[in-house]
């Protein structure tokens, strides 16, 4: 339901100087645009090395494997946070990637529309989450998520730790090829998540501290030849 | 908490800030900070290329604002969302409360949102009898220790120390270890995670609306913004109207600027993006979405010579470069708009009854026109605003006018300027010591106050030139 929007439309209008809300899409006829040129010519290796350099700024630690190598680093990396609970999304790509015994090995849950709300009651005790990047961005080092029934927004968010799996090939400069991207998908997602490193705030006499709200400990795996 | 944020007065609030030392110190400190990471963060770019699109990004939104507002609207509706287009504060919390009764809300929990503050919506909807708890780290320490307002737009509770805070979280929410920032915060952690799976309804603010597409654009660094909209049944997001961009290339690149210049950060932990409530067998995220869109004024600034303010994607860059700000303090603006584009929006939202003198904290040095990633003219509005004060509503500061009235008068007659530079000089002697003023009389108190005046000469210019110059021979 849409309400007042007439009469508000129509005092917006009369400031702009016209009779009646325009309603004709305008052109955008930018004469700048500066976020096309950023890494421009960066070649693949050359992003994957922004990348590591912005994972040191954002606390967050960064490792480097192949398809074969994932299982073990991945495994290595869920022990390191202490194991316990790990909670994953239903993403096809973690089969593809031969981690789902992995899995296997902690008490798991796979986020699935079929769980309910158990999903996000299991995601609230996990120790661990784990998602796969379906964009990544180097300049910045973040991941970008798209929500969806298997993909659940939470997984992110209230485990303690987060491990983000990123596949070489979601590698972008910027957030700018992210929001085309976007725009060339037919639908968009009830929920898109820009995530770069551990939630952190500066509130208490600007000491940096880490894991207010969401995960405390972040470390993203870069899958190189996936 | 409404956007006027103190009954005293302008010179009152001024003079208990200057001598709070922990205030001033904590925001030179912060001001240093920012800028440095602000200037890191722009450097590697061609900032001035990305200046010139943040301002015709949104200049473009402006001007065509009508057109905007209703894509915008046609697409939340499309996603199930619900649009109200409030032109008052009052019809704002009004529906927001309706919501409220209408879902039984007895909780809420809030992600730090300056136009909610604006149309002071906790307060309206505690008299429901709802708990309204504000999630931002910053916003829930100030909260919890009665409501202390805000003294800068990113950093809230910059003016409280570690023990403050730790007295504040024991009184009230049963705190007993270390004043240590890890600690307080990993408590905060606790006690708000709780809130969150408890709460009815989430409130946000919006840092950009992208019309294509219907979606809501939220910044934090802390990801409390994510939780409020992911838990709740019900999401209510609450936007200033000119908060607006065309499509998700723009608001790409506005965020962008908003991080670099407000944390100095190439992007903060979290950016999201909402587009109406959840879908068919998703788990998490809202059954139900409403868009508050608020006028509340603005739309009074459109269309005239104030317009180019409603650019402001709220960075702060402006308040971390204000030497005004730096010495007085966010407190000292009366209103949770601090700084620069405090000084400038808040007379237009609030009126001049109220925020007359904030126009004239400021050197006018230009300092906040230079870092505004959207290119504001800051300075030259504050200017205006002095223009407007003195010349349309006829009530430039007392002290000014006296001090005016009485240069009229001296130099409107030959010879009571005469007199009056000749008796200059003895009539303030009294306050004259060591050939300097230290405590001047009148509009002099307020120089004094921080500088002395040299001594009045006893020999008027005037007399020296007649002297030194007759017949073209100095004597």
């Amino acid at each position: 339901m849409i309400q007042n929007r007439e009469s508000f439309l129509q005092s917006v209008a009369a400031r702009l100087g016209r009779s009646t809300p325009s309603l004709t899409k305008p052109e955008r006829n930018w004469k700048h645009l500066p976020q096309h040129e950023v890494l421009k010519d960066a070649s693949m290796e050359e992003l994957i090395e922004v990348l590591r350099e912005q994972c040191l700024n954002i606390h967050t630690t960064l490792k480097k494997c192949t398809k074969q190598q994932l299982p073990e680093i991945l495994n290595e990396t869920i022990v390191d946070y202490g194991g316990g609970r790990v909670i994953y999304s239903n993403d096809p790509r973690f089969g593809v990637l031969n981690v789902l015994p992995v899995f296997e090995q902690f008490e798991h849950l796979k986020w699935q529309s079929g769980n309910g709300e158990r999903n996000i009651d299991f995601a609230e005790q996990a120790n661990v989450g784990v998602v796969i990047s379906n964009v990544t961005l180097a300049e910045s080092g973040t991941i970008m998520l798209q929500a969806s029934p298997e993909v659940g927004r939470t997984i992110s968010f209230l485990p303690e730790n987060s491990i983000a799996v990123i596949p070489k090939s979601s590698i972008v400069p910027r957030m700018t090829q992210a929001a085309q991207f976007l725009r060339e998908q037919s639908h968009v997602s009830s929920c898109i998540n820009f995530i770069t490193g551990p939630s952190n705030s500066a509130d208490i006499e600007m000491n940096l501290v880490v894991g207010v709200h969401g995960p405390v400990r972040m470390t993203y795996i870069l899958v190189e030849d996936y | 908490m409404a956007m006027k944020i103190s009954q005293q007065k302008f010179n009152e609030r001024l003079s208990s800030n200057l001598e709070n030392d922990f205030m001033r110190g904590a925001v030179a400190g912060a001001q240093h900070r920012f800028q440095t990471r602000r200037s890191a963060a722009v450097d590697s770019l061609n900032w001035e290329e990305w200046r010139n699109h943040g301002e015709e990004i949104r200049q473009h939104v402006l001007e065509n604002l009508d057109y905007y507002l209703y894509e915008l609207s046609i697409n939340v509706e499309a996603r199930g969302g619900h649009v109200f287009f409030a032109q008052t504060a009052e019809e704002a919390t009004e529906y927001i409360s309706t919501i409220a009764k209408q879902k039984s809300a007895k909780k809420i929990v809030k992600a730090k949102s300056m136009v909610t503050e604006e149309i002071n919506l906790n307060s309206h909807l505690e008299q429901l009898g709802c708990e309204v708890i504000e999630t931002d780290l910053g916003e829930y320490i100030l909260q919890l220790d009665d409501h202390d307002p805000p003294s800068h737009i990113v950093t809230p509770a910059l003016h409280k120390n570690k023990d403050q805070i730790r007295e504040v979280f024991e009184q009230k929410i049963g705190y007993t270890a270390s004043s240590q920032p890890e600690e307080l915060a990993l408590h905060a952690r606790k006690v708000l995670r709780e809130h969150y799976l408890t709460a009815d309804i989430g409130i946000t603010g919006c840092n950009f609306a992208v019309a294509e597409t219907g979606s809501v654009c939220l910044v934090t660094n802390e990801g409390n913004a994510d939780l409020v909209t992911a838990l709740p049944k019900t999401q209510i997001s609450v936007m200033g109207m000119e908060r607006l961009v065309p499509t998700f290339e723009e608001m790409e690149v506005l965020v962008g600027m908003l991080t670099r210049s407000a944390v100095g950060q190439k992007l903060t932990s979290y950016i999201t993006v909402l587009t109406g409530i959840k879908e068919a067998l998703e788990v998490d995220g809202p059954e139900e979405f409403h868009l508050v869109i608020v006028d509340n004024g603005r739309s009074s600034i459109l269309g005239g010579e104030f317009q180019s303010i409603l650019q402001c994607i709220r960075c702060a860059a402006c308040i971390n470069t204000c030497p005004v700000y730096r010495h007085v303090g966010g407190h000292t603006y009366g209103s949770i708009y601090s700084g620069p584009i405090g000084a400038v929006l808040s007379p237009l939202l609030g009126g001049y009854d109220d925020y007359k003198e904030l126009p004239y904290a400021s050197t006018l040095c230009g300092a906040c026109t230079d870092v505004c990633p959207v290119k504001i003219p800051l300075h030259q509005l504050l200017h205006k605003h002095r223009e407007v004060i003195v010349e349309r509503e006829g009530r430039a500061p007392i002290s000014e006018s006296l001090l005016m009235q009485a240069f009229g008068m001296g130099t409107s007659s030959q010879s009571i300027y005469k007199l009056g530079t000749k008796v200059a000089s003895t009539v303030m002697k009294p306050f004259t010591k060591n050939e300097k003023i230290t405590n001047g009389p009148g509009p002099l108190k307020n120089w004094t106050a921080y500088r002395d005046f040299p001594s009045l000469q006893k020999e008027r210019f005037r007399d020296w030139f007649e002297q030194h110059n007759k017949g073209g021979n100095p004597k």
